[in-house]
Formats: C-alpha cells, sequence, structure tokens
C-alpha cells in the first residue's frame, strides 16, 4: 500500500498531476497540494473519526476560499443536521447553499420501503447528482458515505458495478471527488469500495491512549503523485480540522544574526557577551526550586522592556501567581501586561490532550504574533503524551517558532537523582542552546549554579557561575574554583574572605617597608644637608683667610714704604713705584 | 381514521365479489420512475400496464416519469435506483426497485396474494 518509505514531505514540482487545494490547514502539505484534481479520493475511517468533517470542509473550503462550488450528497444525515453540525466549526453551510455555492442533496432509502423486483441500475442517483452539480457549476462533490447503498438496496453484484460506473463517470464529469466509507475489519472500507477509487485514499483514525484521545490521518496512497506516508495527528477545533505535520516542509528556515540579551548581563558576558541568537530554542534545565521560572521571567521581561511581545506558557502556575512571585524578586511584569507587550497562557497539562495543547498554543502564536515565547515548563507538558509523541510535538512547535523566527525558551524540570543530560536526551538536540542550573548541596546550605551547557554558534564560556537571588534579581557570580572543587555560597565568601585578610596582611608589610626605606632616605637626606651646610663654611672660612692674608700683605708694604720714607732710602724708592699698581691688584 | 373499522366489517361478510368494487372506488395510484428509453425501462413500463389491466382494472392510476426529462422529481421522490416502482396509494408507501421481472413480491405489496396465486 505505502508507496513511498520516507516521510518526508515532497515538494512541489510542474510535473505533478494538477491538484485541487482542500485549504485543511496541513493536509495540503501532506499532499503536496490538495487532492487530485479531477479524481475521487476515499476517505475512510472508523464512527468518529471525522470523515464527514473533512469532506464537508473540503465543500466549504473550495466555496469559500477556491471559489469552487460543491455538491454534497449526504446518505447518512438530513440537511438540517449535517447544516447544524459544521455550524459549530463556523461553516455556514445554509449560507453557502442560499449563495448557488453548496447543493446539498439528502439521499434516503428506506430499507423497509424498497422490495426488488429485478434488474436495476443507479441511473437516479446519477441523474440526481449530474443535476445537482449543473445546477451550480460543481467542480467538487462529496459523497458522504456511500455505502449505506449496500445496507438498503438490493443484489450486490448490481450495485458494485453500478459503483464503479458512478466513479467512472465523476472523472469523465471532471469533478474531484470526495466519497467517505467506514472502516472495514481487515480491508479499508467495509465494503471493499478502495478497489474503485484507487487514485487517493486517506485513512482516518482516532485512538484512545493512555486515556487521551487523538485523531491520526494517513495518505494511504496518492497515485501519481509523492505524498507523506506517515501518521499526522490532527484535530478538530473551532475552525474546522487542522492536520500537524510532525516534520516540518524542510530544514530550511531563515536564521537571524541577532542577538538579544537575556536579562541578565553576567549570563549574556557567559554567551559570548551578546547573549542567545534570535529565532533560537533554548533550553533551561533544572532540578525543582534552581531558579528555572526567575530565569524565565528575566528573560521575558528584557524582551518586554526591549519593546517585543513576549507569549508566556505557563503549565504549573497561573498568571497572577508568577507575577506575584517575580515582583518579590523585583520583576515587575504587571505594567508589561497592561502595555500588551507580555501575555500569560496558562493551563494544566491534564486538561486535554497534547495535541490540543498544540494546537490551542499554535492558534495563541499565531494570534499574538510573538518575537519571544516562553514555555514553564516544558517536562509537565510532555508527560501528558507518550515519549515519542513528547518529543515530536516539541519538534513541531520549535519548527514552528523557527519558522517565524521566534526565539523560544523552554524550561525542563530534570528528577533529582537523574543525570541532567540523560533525561533530556529527547529534547536537547533539538535546541540550540542549553543551560542547566544546579543545586550544589554542602556546608549545611544549597547554593544555586548556572553554567552553558551548549550554545551553537557562539563561543561560550565553559565556566561554571553561582548565582544569586535577592530582591533585585538576579546576580551572576564567579564560583570560587579552587584544589577542593568548586566553591559557593558561605564556602566561597569564607574562601574570599580568607584571600582578602592575606591581601590586607601583604599590603599591610608593603606599607611598614616603605615606611622604613622612607625613614632611612630621610636621615640621609639630613645628613646631606647638613654636609653640604659644612661644606658652605667651610669655602666661607677659605676665602675669609685669603682675604685676611692679602689685607695683611698690603699693610706690610705699606709700611715698609712709609719707613722707607721716612728713612730716606732714596735708591729704593725708583723701584717702588713698578711694583705698587701689583699690589693694590691683590688687596682688591 | 373513523372510516377503515366499519369496511373490514362490511367486507367479511361480502367476500370475493366486494373486491374489484373496493378497488374501484380507491384507485390505486403508481408512479413509475424510468430513466430513459431503455429496454430496462421499457420492460418496466410493459409490466406495471399489464398490472394494471389484468389485476388492478379501472382502479389504476399510473404515472410515468422519465426523470432524464425531470431530474427535479427523481430528487423529490427520493430515486436512487431505476426503475423504481412508487405505490403511493393505498399507504404504506412501497418501492419496487428493478425491471419487475419478478412480480411476486409486487403482487404481496398490491394485496393481491390470494388473487395472484390462482391465475399462476
Amino acid at each position: 500500500m505505502i508507496t513511498k518509505s520516507n516521510g518526508h514531505l515532497p515538494e512541489k514540482s510542474a510535473t505533478q498531476l494538477p491538484k485541487c487545494p482542500t485549504g485543511i490547514q496541513g493536509l495540503d502539505e501532506i499532499t503536496g497540494g490538495g487532492l487530485p484534481r479531477g479524481r475521487p479520493t476515499l476517505v475512510c475511517g472508523g464512527a468518529g473519526c471525522g470523515k464527514t468533517l473533512l469532506a464537508a470542509e473540503f465543500l466549504v473550503r473550495g466555496a469559500v476560499q477556491f471559489d469552487e462550488p460543491g455538491v454534497l450528497m449526504a446518505f447518512e444525515e438530513t440537511v438540517k443536521e449535517l447544516t447544524a453540525n459544521v455550524a459549530s466549526l463556523g461553516f455556514d453551510l445554509g449560507g453557502l447553499a442560499r449563495r448557488k455555492m453548496i447543493v446539498i442533496d439528502y439521499v434516503h432509502v428506506e430499507r423497509s420501503e424498497v422490495q426488488a423486483s429485478g434488474d436495476y441500475d443507479l441511473e437516479g442517483l446519477f441523474v440526481r447528482l449530474g443535476y445537482a452539480i449543473d445546477s451550480i457549476g460543481a467542480k467538487r462533490v462529496v459523497l458522504d458515505t456511500l455505502e449505506v447503498l449496500f445496507a438498503s438496496l438490493p443484489n450486490e453484484a448490481i450495485l458494485r458495478s453500478e459503483l464503479r460506473r458512478l466513479f467512472r463517470w465523476l472523472k469523465d464529469k471532471g469533478v474531484t471527488a470526495v466519497i467517505t466509507a467506514e472502516r472495514g475489519r481487515e480491508s479499508l472500507t467495509r465494503h471493499g469500495l478502495e478497489e474503485y477509487v484507487s487514485d487517493c485514499v486517506i485513512l482516518l483514525d482516532h485512538r484512545v491512549n493512555d486515556q487521551i484521545a487523538t485523531r491520526h490521518l494517513r495518505v494511504v496512497k496518492y497515485r501519481g503523485a509523492m505524498h507523506g506516508t506517515n501518521e499526522f495527528p490532527f484535530l478538530i477545533g473551532e475552525e474546522g480540522i487542522s492536520v500537524l505535520p510532525i516534520t516540518s516542509l524542510s530544514l530550511n528556515h531563515k536564521v537571524s544574526d541577532e542577538r538579544i540579551a537575556t536579562g541578565i548581563p553576567r549570563l549574556d558576558a557567559m554567551l559570548g557577551g551578546k547573549g542567545f541568537f534570535r529565532g533560537s530554542s533554548i533550553l533551561l534545565t533544572g532540578t525543582s526550586g534552581t531558579g528555572k521560572t526567575i530565569v524565565a521571567a528575566n528573560f521575558a521581561q528584557a524582551a518586554a522592556r526591549r519593546g517585543e511581545r513576549v507569549l508566556y506558557f505557563s503549565f504549573e502556575e497561573s498568571p497572577d501567581q508568577i507575577i506575584r512571585n517575580m515582583h518579590s524578586i523585583g520583576l515587575r511584569l504587571a505594567p508589561l501586561v497592561k502595555r500588551g507587550l507580555l501575555r500569560f497562557h496558562s493551563a494544566r497539562p491534564s486538561l486535554y490532550g497534547l495535541e490540543m495543547h498544540l494546537a490551542t498554543m499554535f492558534r495563541e502564536i499565531n494570534t499574538f504574533k510573538p518575537h519571544v515565547v516562553i514555555i514553564d515548563p516544558i517536562t509537565s507538558l510532555m508527560d501528558s503524551g507518550t515519549d515519542s509523541e513528547g518529543k515530536g510535538m516539541v519538534t513541531r512547535l520549535i519548527d514552528h517558532l523557527k519558522g517565524g523566527q521566534v526565539t523560544s525558551l523552554f524550561t525542563s524540570l530534570t528528577q533529582g537523582g537523574h543525570a541532567p543530560q540523560q533525561s533530556e536526551s529527547a529534547m536537547s538536540s533539538l535546541m540550540d542552546a542549553w543551560v542547566l542550573l544546579q543545586d550544589f548541596e554542602g556546608n549545611g546550605e544549597r547554593n544555586r549554579v548556572l553554567y552553558v551547557l551548549k550554545a551553537r554558534g557562539m563561543a561560550h564560556s565553559n565556566q561554571i557561575r553561582e548565582f544569586l537571588i535577592s530582591d533585585r534579581g538576579i546576580d551572576v557570580v564567579d564560583a570560587y574554583i579552587g584544589v577542593s572543587g568548586v566553591l559557593t555560597g558561605s564556602a566561597r565568601v569564607a574562601q574570599g574572605a580568607l584571600e582578602k585578610a592575606a591581601v590586607l596582611a601583604g599590603q599591610q608589610e608593603a606599607a611598614q617597608l616603605q615606611r622604613e626605606v622612607e625613614r632611612k632616605r630621610g636621615a640621609l637626606d639630613r645628613k646631606i644637608n647638613s654636609l653640604r651646610a659644612d661644606h658652605k663654611m667651610e669655602a666661607m672660612e677659605l676665602r675669609r683667610i685669603a682675604e685676611q692674608v692679602g689685607t695683611s700683605t698690603l699693610m706690610l708694604t705699606t709700611e715698609r714704604t712709609a719707613s722707607g720714607i721716612l728713612r730716606q732710602a732714596d735708591a729704593k724708592s725708583v723701584v717702588h713705584p713698578r711694583a705698587r699698581p701689583r699690589m693694590e691688584k691683590e688687596n682688591k | 381514521m373513523k372510516l377503515p373499522p366499519p369496511k373490514v366489517a362490511r367486507r367479511a361478510p361480502r367476500s370475493k365479489p366486494t373486491g374489484p368494487a373496493g378497488r374501484s372506488t380507491e384507485p390505486h395510484r403508481l408512479r413509475l420512475f424510468v430513466a430513459g428509453a431503455t429496454t430496462r425501462s421499457l420492460q418496466a413500463i410493459l409490466r406495471v400496464r399489464q398490472l394494471c389491466a389484468t389485476e388492478l382494472p379501472g382502479g389504476c392510476d399510473l404515472e410515468v416519469v422519465d426523470i432524464y426529462q425531470q431530474p427535479a422529481l427523481a430528487r423529490e421522490n427520493q430515486i436512487v435506483a431505476t426503475p423504481t416502482l412508487v405505490i403511493a396509494f393505498p399507504p404504506p408507501l412501497r418501492r419496487f426497485v428493478g425491471n419487475l421481472t419478478n412480480l411476486t413480491g409486487l403482487f404481496t405489496g398490491l394485496d393481491l396474494v390470494k388473487k395472484a396465486k390462482p391465475t399462476h
């Protein structure tokens, strides 16, 4: 049955069959553009799978979105019932019928009224269908549970050949038809309709797993086209059916180089100084009480203060409780909520199944168009489904967010006693960055540390940092890493004090030494000064002596001259005038 | 609703001869839906006419509808298979699907069991 073994969704190519878009969210992606145009498609499944709804949505969307009128031939429900049933999904069949976009023909064959009496054909059905198609120029036809005919008309052999003729006739008419059929025990349909409708077969299924029901859709067969063959969960929501492909179309979403701050400067510093990449998925794991919500709220506040819209999904606390608790550590979230920048969405994980949660989240995301999405915590949400479902859900969520370049932060509660790396193996590979919060126990106290386990595309710190939660918010400090391991809390403080004392002692010693040297230098200076004074005095003494000598010599000469004159020694007087100037000079 | 009980009371003593007289006052209303002039359609028409002539003399109000000509009537009368003979009166409403080759069912349906058996 399965023609392609890979679950990847095909890309559109020009050579494909012409397709008829259903307009049903997700189904066109799986089928690569819609149902085969101009051919019948069989939709089969058990009771309550949503066959009629899928068929009706195909018609309504065709009429509303693609301007293709349609005929609904109902074998099970009356026009009134049908209209009422699909009205709950916002489809206005009555209005469309009035606008000649849809014709509903209720075919009723009461078994008790009918008796066989020979050969017959289904020309009556053909005529009615043809008449309905021609009356509005229908391009789409739905035959809702044609198999009812098997119960109400005799002679199965005739009926089979007539149905074969009907499908041939529908193809010739060129209408895209959807035929619904009840699922058989061993075959796809109870009466083997798949034998006749062989172009496209879609199987719907409704399973209950762990008390939670999930609908699945699978394209069993699609002749002449690639298609996703996996089972895809689908939902019947307020806006009709939405099929949620587990894998995104492809891994080719645009990435941003922009970095956004976390609201904790030291954490930004650890992440290459700038914070996380925009549009990345961030995992924040830790045991209970390690401060995951606080870090998440910090991130939310920082983003909202930048003017970005933040959507906060909380699965454990009510919005008011978060706001109150965060207020106690200095985060003011209430004004941001008031300004419409921050929106909380709280729901208990057990409220409904995983798929419904996902659909609700998608709807919230699509309407609020946030820049940042916080899911706190993702683990409690994943607990409401099986492991593979949970992982599939996270994958789809991340794909969806990344497609819109929405930064996502997931907090994850690790069970005590487990290695955190192990318990998150399901999710961690999907995440671009992973910050681990941990408790360090010792010295009779618990202290919180934080480290960046991985951060794709950036040089991040490999160090463990301690973070303190005070009424002013989060403060990340260096943990003391010494010979005895990582010291946190009071041990770190004690170690700090020790270091401080040592430094102080060193400082004091140095100061003393300095004083000593200075004192010595002062003494030397004083010595130098006294010596210099001595030196000066010696010089003065020297001059005084020289002066004395000069005066006495002069006096001696003058005295001699005077005595010579007195003695009237004429011979020597001739000589003296020459010597006099020399003596005067000396005196001066 | 008051009328039927006295009828039955009247019929019982009169036995056989009263049958045709009763029928003439309350004609059967038959509608035969056929799709075009196929052999199957013609067979059906022929047989119904025969039936009317032989078994329901004078009390047969037969209308033959070709749904190709009047497709809206097919929808109104909930016709799926052709040929379909609808016995609109007397109640209950009955439909005979097929070209009426097998008439036993039809006789039963028309309360003609007693009469049909000796003729065969």
